[in-house]
């Protein structure tokens, strides 16, 4: 067994409205940021765990993102990256 | 008739329930402790309203898997009653209870005030006290009330009368499809197909006495003890 560091984001689901990205999206408007066209604040978790080999690490947080980590019904997921903790 | 009342680390809703079923109603209560398996042979469940957790993760998200909710989840597949109120409905949700989701008040501002709720379907366990179409007056408080459910989960809802609370008004007219936090339809509160789970973010139990504000929850509690005591 290898510990792994996975990293992982959860953001709201595309098409939903996301307040708190509107009013930072907002913000950046008013401080004269004028490109900007959208903004999506989610989470940004980063699990250690136990794992074979980093594919393994991957499979388990995914399992936990399914049953906790992210709400199917208005978040999505993404493995961001999976490393060998030190 | 028993109800019994989960308490979890956070709940802060879960006393003003208890003195609504003792006092206004008159019926026996008793706190269940989130970590024991034991209903104590309560016939009704109320999950009350608080912050569980203190809403880490999401509100509910941890409360879900709290040892008493294997046992919660159980007496709703039997078919018996689950009320659950505000962070309640927010765990029920989570716990696959109810279909949807409570996302973020649009307005990103916690809500606390008196609101209008339609009863849309007085024929539940939960409303055949009330009439359908009338409007009560019932408070909410909270941060995160926005309901949100994929489309047809919507359309399935609205079909087969589920949906049984609905926000009207707005400042001071009857403005349709108003609601203080975003919620998708104006959805207010819920039930599950079966009709034996109701999850709603305004707070019945907080409306139990005129000299509260309002005494139109009451009838909420007075359908349930009419249902199961029938």
């Amino acid at each position: 067994m290898t510990r792994f560091r996975v990293s992982l984001h959860i953001t709201p689901r595309h098409g939903l409205l996301d307040p708190q990205g509107k009013a930072v999206a907002d913000a950046l408007h008013t401080l004269g940021f004028a490109a900007v066209r959208d903004v999506h604040v989610g989470r940004y978790v980063v699990v250690e765990v136990d794992a074979a080999d980093p594919a393994a690490a991957e499979r388990e947080v995914r399992a936990m993102c399914e049953r906790l980590l992210a709400n199917p019904v208005t978040e999505d997921f993404a493995v961001a990256s999976v490393e060998a903790a030190a | 008739m028993k109800f019994g009342i989960v308490t979890f680390p956070g709940s802060n809703c879960d006393y003003d329930a208890y003195r609504a079923v003792v006092e206004a109603l008159g019926e026996e209560a008793e706190f269940l402790w989130h970590k024991n398996h034991d209903l104590r042979d309560a016939d009704v469940v109320i999950l009350p309203g608080g912050f569980s957790y203190g809403d880490y993760l999401r509100p509910g998200a941890i409360a879900r898997f709290s040892p008493i909710m294997t046992e919660v989840i159980s007496h709703a597949r039997r078919g018996a009653p689950v009320l659950a109120i505000c962070n309640g409905f927010q765990i029920a949700c989570e716990a696959g209870l109810l279909p949807g989701a409570l996302l973020r008040n649009a307005g990103l501002k916690f809500v606390c005030q008196f609101v209008g709720l339609r009863v849309e379907n007085a024929a539940t366990m939960f409303t055949n006290r009330y009439r359908a179409g009338q409007t009560i007056s019932i408070p909410i408080a909270h941060g995160d009330g926005r309901f949100t459910a994929a489309d047809e989960t919507l359309t399935r809802l609205e079909g087969d009368g589920q949906v049984v609370f609905r926000y009207v008004g707005g400042r001071g007219g009857q403005e349709e499809g108003w609601s203080p936090n975003g919620s998708m339809r104006a959805i207010a509160g819920i039930v599950n197909a079966e009709g034996n789970v109701l999850g709603m973010m305004p707070h019945p139990e907080r409306a139990v006495d005129p000299l509260l504000g309002s005494g139109d929850g009451v009838g909420l509690f007075e359908s349930v003890l009419a249902t199961v005591a029938a």
